[in-house]
């Protein structure tokens, strides 16, 4: 009977296996949330870049300073520019109708993006802006083809272009190369996508270290307890046998 | 001592209490060789009260508000003392039960629990599993995610397939004529409601299964056998009282079961996007349709048949049908099933392979439900939509043609 069903699973396990890919291909984020001054460093770059137009309005400034190891103090100096208020979330003061009209579309909270896309599609995107004149800010982007939103990080990274390779008449990305460089080299570029990738990961789930954390303790508990009820099973069960 | 005596006398005087400890507990007698799969009954239910209670914590922040149901998931996930915890172990709850149904389902089936004199207990189980799915189904939609909105919305407009009434039905249910706010607030209302009507089904199942005993592993009746245990002359000779033995027993299965589910609540609540799928993590929109909409993991081999089978006339009413019709077959198993034994384990090759067949159709329909239809994908869910019939509609036949083993008088190790 189990042989039968192993068998039975093995022959569709190729079936199975044909899961589809498509997308872009993505690089691997390798973010670390128990670095804390990679946090730090991504929590700055948000402030700075992303909260003009994105807002995290789920996260509070306070809840951010405990977290990511900073006094109330150091936030409201470096890091709170849109209110003055430590217990407020991270609002924007533009307004989502201006929004549209500028970008096309509202550009999306940013609360928990990383768990709706995940967050190698956040770092490989965040580094995909290429040139591109046809397009109103004049780049474009290999992850999110035609997106309306403009190289923030432009400063940054510098200027690069795509190239394409023709496959079948079909536009297929090969590589970009540098046109003008940034104020950053392409590595430390890539650590500060990283650290802001980090941050919006913290940000999409505050607590996920602490729940780690703590899930080994709940996981050790329970296994001492599965001991115990299987010796008090056994124990009991003499009578059965 | 005596005074806890003296309470017991006083509350038997007025109520059966002592009466129904010992039918139900102390003094019934299941079946001595309960394996594995025994255990899924007691955690099913483990599992129903988990998800009421985190429930009931979560109504207590949440807000069946189109504007505000998102923000609240959230408002509980970071600002609710412990609201992470709750959520999650309501959200994994939600996939642990259809995990452990399921399994409670296959025992079902394979140790032919569904046969007589357990028909009604069967059937009684296959409502409680209607229920679940409409429980899980309006539950949902209240993270009010894009995946909650376009999946109620692919679900209520199976509902508006159904020829002449269909859009007047589609309205009725959702209260308007897209999903909206006042879909919402009912399938809240509704959400509510039915897990306490789901402990009740559970109730009577349990009576059901009391007046009929446990089936177990051999398929044989120990009420029908011999006489005479170590606790009882007149009860079967191959049972024990369950409590304790069954009582301690299920403490360990629950102590098992419980470390797999922390396990995924603490290291894996989303399992993948799976439990919980990525694009839920964007508000409700109504004006933007995702490019694939798949329904939660539970639902995918039912979505799958609906899919496999081919519109009529443009209508997709025919599949409707299909995805209706193979969950109310399994209401009649118990008068398909003519083998004269009831476990597997003294069933012929013909039955082992038909389910070997079903459980692999069953698991590829639900990976398929979950994918995006091409030519492939759509010829295999109908190949297993196919297997998945023809298991209960051939069965008449070759639960009789199948060589079986003789059932022995008592009970294997």
């Amino acid at each position: 009977m189990k042989k039968l069903i192993v068998a039975f699973l093995l022959a569709a396990a190729p079936v199975l296996g044909l899961a589809a890919g498509g997308g872009a291909h993505l690089d691997k984020a390798n973010i670390d949330l128990g670095d804390k001054a990679s946090l730090q460093r991504g929590a700055k770059l948000f402030v700075n870049y992303c909260l003009s137009c994105h807002s995290a309005k789920y996260q509070r400034y306070n809840r951010m300073a405990k977290d990511l190891g900073m006094t109330e103090e150091e936030v409201k100096e470096n890091l709170m520019f849109t209110t003055d208020k430590i217990g407020d979330t991270m609002q924007i003061a533009m307004a989502e109708e201006d929004a549209a009209a500028w970008f096309g579309t509202a550009p999306p909270d940013l609360s928990v993006i990383t768990r709706a896309r995940g967050v190698d599609w956040i770092y490989t995107y965040l580094r995909s802006f290429y040139l591109d004149e046809s397009r109103p800010f004049g780049v474009n982007n290999v992850v999110f083809p035609d997106v309306g939103m403009p190289n923030v990080l432009w400063q940054l990274q510098g200027s690069q272009r795509a190239v394409f390779q023709d496959h079948d008449g079909q536009k297929v990305f090969e590589k970009f190369e540098l046109v003008d460089p940034g104020t950053m080299s392409p590595e430390q570029f890539d650590g500060a996508v990283r650290d802001l990738t980090a941050f919006l990961s913290y940000v999409g789930e505050p607590i996920q270290m602490e729940r780690k954390r703590l899930g080994v303790w709940v996981l050790l508990f329970i296994a001492v307890f599965f001991v115990f009820a299987y010796m008090l099973k056994k124990e009991y069960w003499k009578d059965v046998h | 001592m005596s005074t806890m005596k003296n309470m017991v006398d006083w509350i038997d005087e007025r109520f059966p209490l002592t009466k129904v400890w010992n039918e139900h507990l102390a003094q019934y007698y299941a079946p001595k060789n309960f394996n594995f799969w025994y255990f899924m009954g007691s955690l099913a239910m483990l599992v129903l009260v988990n998800q009421i209670l985190t429930g009931i914590w979560l109504a207590m922040s949440y807000k069946p508000d189109a504007d505000l149901a998102f923000g609240s998931v959230e408002y509980i996930m970071r600002d609710v003392d412990w609201g992470w915890l709750i959520r999650y172990l309501h959200s994994t709850g939600a996939s642990a039960f259809f995990i452990v149904i399921y399994l409670h389902m296959f025992r079902g089936l394979i140790y032919g629990s569904y046969r007589k004199p357990r028909e009604l207990l069967w059937i009684i189980g296959v409502i409680i599993y209607l229920a679940m799915m409409a429980t899980a189904f309006f539950g949902y939609l209240l993270p009010w995610g894009q995946m909650s909105y376009w999946g109620a919305q692919v679900i209520v407009n199976l509902f508006s397939a159904v020829p002449v009434v269909g859009e007047e039905l589609g309205v009725w249910i959702r209260g308007d004529y897209v999903i909206s706010d006042a879909t919402l607030n009912r399938f809240f209302a509704l959400h509510f409601l039915l897990p306490f009507l789901l402990a009740a089904l559970v109730f009577v199942h349990i009576v059901a299964l009391h007046k009929v005993g446990s089936n177990n592993p051999d398929g044989i009746e120990i009420k029908k056998g011999l006489k005479g245990n170590k606790w009882s002359d007149s009860a079967p000779a191959d049972g024990i009282p369950f409590h304790p033995y069954y009582s301690v027993k299920d403490i360990a299965g629950v102590a098992g079961f419980l470390f797999l589910f922390a396990a995924a609540v603490f290291f894996a609540p989303e399992m993948g996007g799976y439990f919980i799928e990525h694009p839920n993590f964007e508000p409700a929109n109504p004006l933007k349709t995702p490019e694939h909409i798949a329904p939660v993991w539970y639902f995918t081999p039912f979505y799958a048949i609906l899919r496999a089978v081919p519109s009529i006339a443009g209508s997709a009413f025919p599949g409707v049908v299909a995805m209706g019709a193979s969950i109310v077959i399994m209401f009649f198993l118990p008068w398909l099933d003519r083998s004269p034994v009831k476990s597997i384990r003294y069933k012929g090759p013909i039955f082992k392979i038909a389910i070997a067949i079903f459980v692999v159709a069953f698991i590829m329909l639900g990976y398929l439900g979950t994918q995006p239809t091409t030519d492939l994908y759509k010829l295999l869910a109908q190949i297993g939509t196919v297997a998945y019939f023809l298991f209960f509609l051939l069965m008449p036949i070759y639960s009789k043609l199948d060589k079986t083993k003789p059932v022995p008088e008592r009970v294997t190790k």
